[in-house]
């Protein structure tokens, strides 16, 4: 299955990524209307210090403990995909003790948000790739 | 092959996962004593609370589940014996069920110590089912006008508080313990904790125990008396080991299982609340009854069953929450030097030990727990990872070029 790998060395730290994934994931029709005075919160993350920065998301894990943990069933791995259920999560964050990359937040709502790969957006596929200046991040089988 | 589960709660489910992830046709039978499908003991609180709804609860797994993983699932129904040498669990019905391999997933019952007075009150439940939750909904009504006393003021017994509160006239907590979330957290924290729990509405008396109940007062030993219509037992729970200690099946508190989670008894296995399994380090059996250890050992169990290779013995104590908005995730033991950090809204320990991350809390902000969560699971020597600045916030970048490579760009879990 294809999903979203780092190229570590090609980061720029521009943070694109973040912004389209939190556009992608808005409903809005536009970025303006989706991001402008907004505070935003992706489900795709960058760390950076000094020289280095990279881009942390969902690894779509083959045996995920993030759903293993999860008591109400909102985590399933889909085709392949670790999808979440909003209207089943209750908050109880298990998954955020879960998870080793630190890949599960917070959304606005009050939930728990993840990469779902863009699946459930009109994009359909990650729009934080399209928009990596420097291919960056990549989408494909490995 | 046929298998046998007794059991219907997330052990049993990993058990099903396990077994089909290995085997595709043999038959399994399960017996619950709960009428209802699979569903998270922990959102009982979280349905009183209103955070989640009936229909979501009963669908953990989708309605067609047991069909489409072959399971006869008889419900509503108790086990009254195992019979290792036969191979049979006898139910309640009567009926006798023959197995290949067998797996007890029996779960936790609800710890009730003898306390004078207790039977004359009329509106008690324990906190730990399903029907336990609609119960004690029907005992609070609908006009806010129930005073309720609950004992125990552990995670069963605050959950429960929690999710009660808005449909209560007031609720009083009791423990014997000096703090709250004795087996959880250590004073300050708790103490923490409490405030936000106490500034919500709950009352709480601790270092106190009940001496003897009316059938509306509790009297206290302290000489206090606390009025109430409602009474809620959350003292705690114990494994369910019953019928495994009758198929001859070693017990230290809990079930005795090895890695791969079979029992001392010939083709016996056991998941879960009611198990003991040895800890990675001192190798002494412990029961640690928790909703990932349950899954953990459930689909390991099913996977032995099925003849496959699996092992399992990686079981951390570990525990996400919250209450009143204030989220609290906590994992390992406290047994080593504690480096602390306070801001106004978040109070993190870590506890380190002989160059591991041996346990952490983390209340208020809990981002990426889980990458301390990890370091404390897999035993990471400390000196491979930059720990200043993992230290500081769990973050990858504290991981060399290389790991890091594994992490995000392949080598998946």
């Amino acid at each position: 299955m294809k999903k979203v790998y780092v190229n570590e060395q090609w980061c720029l730290g521009c943070h694109l990524c973040e912004y389209y994934c939190a556009f992608a994931n808005s409903g809005k029709s536009s970025m303006i209307k989706a991001l402008k005075d907004r505070h935003i919160a992706p489900r795709i993350r960058i760390e950076e210090r000094d020289n280095i920065s990279f881009a942390v998301s969902c690894r779509h894990c083959t045996d995920p403990l993030c759903v293993k943990s999860c008591i109400s069933g909102a985590l399933s791995i889909v085709d392949g995909a670790v999808m979440i259920d909003s209207g089943k999560c209750v908050g109880c964050c298990s998954c955020i003790m879960s998870c080793p990359y630190g890949a599960l937040s917070h959304s606005e709502a009050g939930v728990i948000q993840k990469c779902e790969l863009c699946k459930k957006n009109e994009f359909g596929v990650p729009l934080c790739v399209q928009g990596c200046p420097n291919k960056a991040i990549v989408y494909e089988e490995r | 092959m046929k298998y046998v589960i007794i059991g219907g709660g997330a052990a049993a489910l990993s058990c099903i996962e396990g077994i089909r992830s290995i085997d595709k046709t043999g038959g399994i039978t399960l017996v619950s004593k709960e009428k209802y499908p699979f569903y998270g003991r922990p959102l009982i609180s979280y349905l009183l609370e209103g955070k989640t709804t009936l229909d979501n609860v009963l669908s953990y797994r989708p309605a067609d589940y047991e069909q489409t993983h072959g399971v006869r699932a008889i419900r509503g129904m108790g086990v009254t014996a195992i019979d290792a040498g036969a191979h049979t669990v006898a139910l309640a019905s009567g009926e006798i069920l023959s197995y290949d391999r067998l797996c007890i997933a029996t779960g936790s019952v609800p710890f009730v110590p003898p306390m004078e007075g207790l039977e004359q009150v009329r509106d008690r439940t324990t906190f730990w089912t399903l029907d336990d939750a609609l119960a004690l909904r029907a005992m609070l009504g609908d006009n806010k006008d129930k005073r309720v006393l609950i004992i125990g003021a552990g995670l069963i017994g605050l959950k429960c508080a929690e999710g009660i509160l808005h449909l209560a006239a007031s609720v009083d907590v009791v423990d014997l313990a000096p703090r709250i979330l004795p087996a959880v957290l250590p004073e300050e924290p708790a103490a923490i904790v409490q405030r936000r729990i106490e500034k919500a509405g709950v009352r709480f008396t601790l270092g106190d125990s009940v001496v003897r109940f009316e059938p509306n007062l509790a009297h206290l030993k302290g000489g206090k008396d606390i009025a109430f219509d409602v009474l809620v037992l959350a003292v705690g729970v114990r494994p369910s080991t019953a019928l495994a200690a009758g198929a001859g099946c070693a017990i230290e508190r809990g079930i005795v299982i090895d890695s791969s989670c079979a029992t001392s008894a010939a083709d016996i296995y056991a998941a879960g609340d009611c198990t003991a399994q040895s800890e990675a380090g001192t190798g002494k059996p412990r029961v640690l009854a928790i909703w990932p250890n349950a899954m953990m050992q459930g689909e390991t169990a099913g996977k032995c069953m099925a003849g496959g290779e699996a092992s399992f013995d990686k079981g951390v104590p570990m525990n996400a929450t919250g209450f009143m908005g204030l989220h609290l995730i906590s994992a390992g033991s406290y047994d080593g030097e504690l480096l602390l950090s306070r801001t106004p809204d978040a109070y993190k320990a870590l506890y380190v030990r002989d160059d591991r991350l041996v346990g952490f809390i983390m209340l208020g902000n809990i981002e990426r727990a889980g990458i301390y969560t990890s370091l404390v699971r897999e035993r990471t020597p400390l000196s491979s990872i930059d720990f200043e600045l993992i230290r500081e916030t769990p973050q990858l970048m504290a991981f060399s070029a290389t790991e890091r490579a594994k992490k995000l760009g392949g080598g998946l879990l």
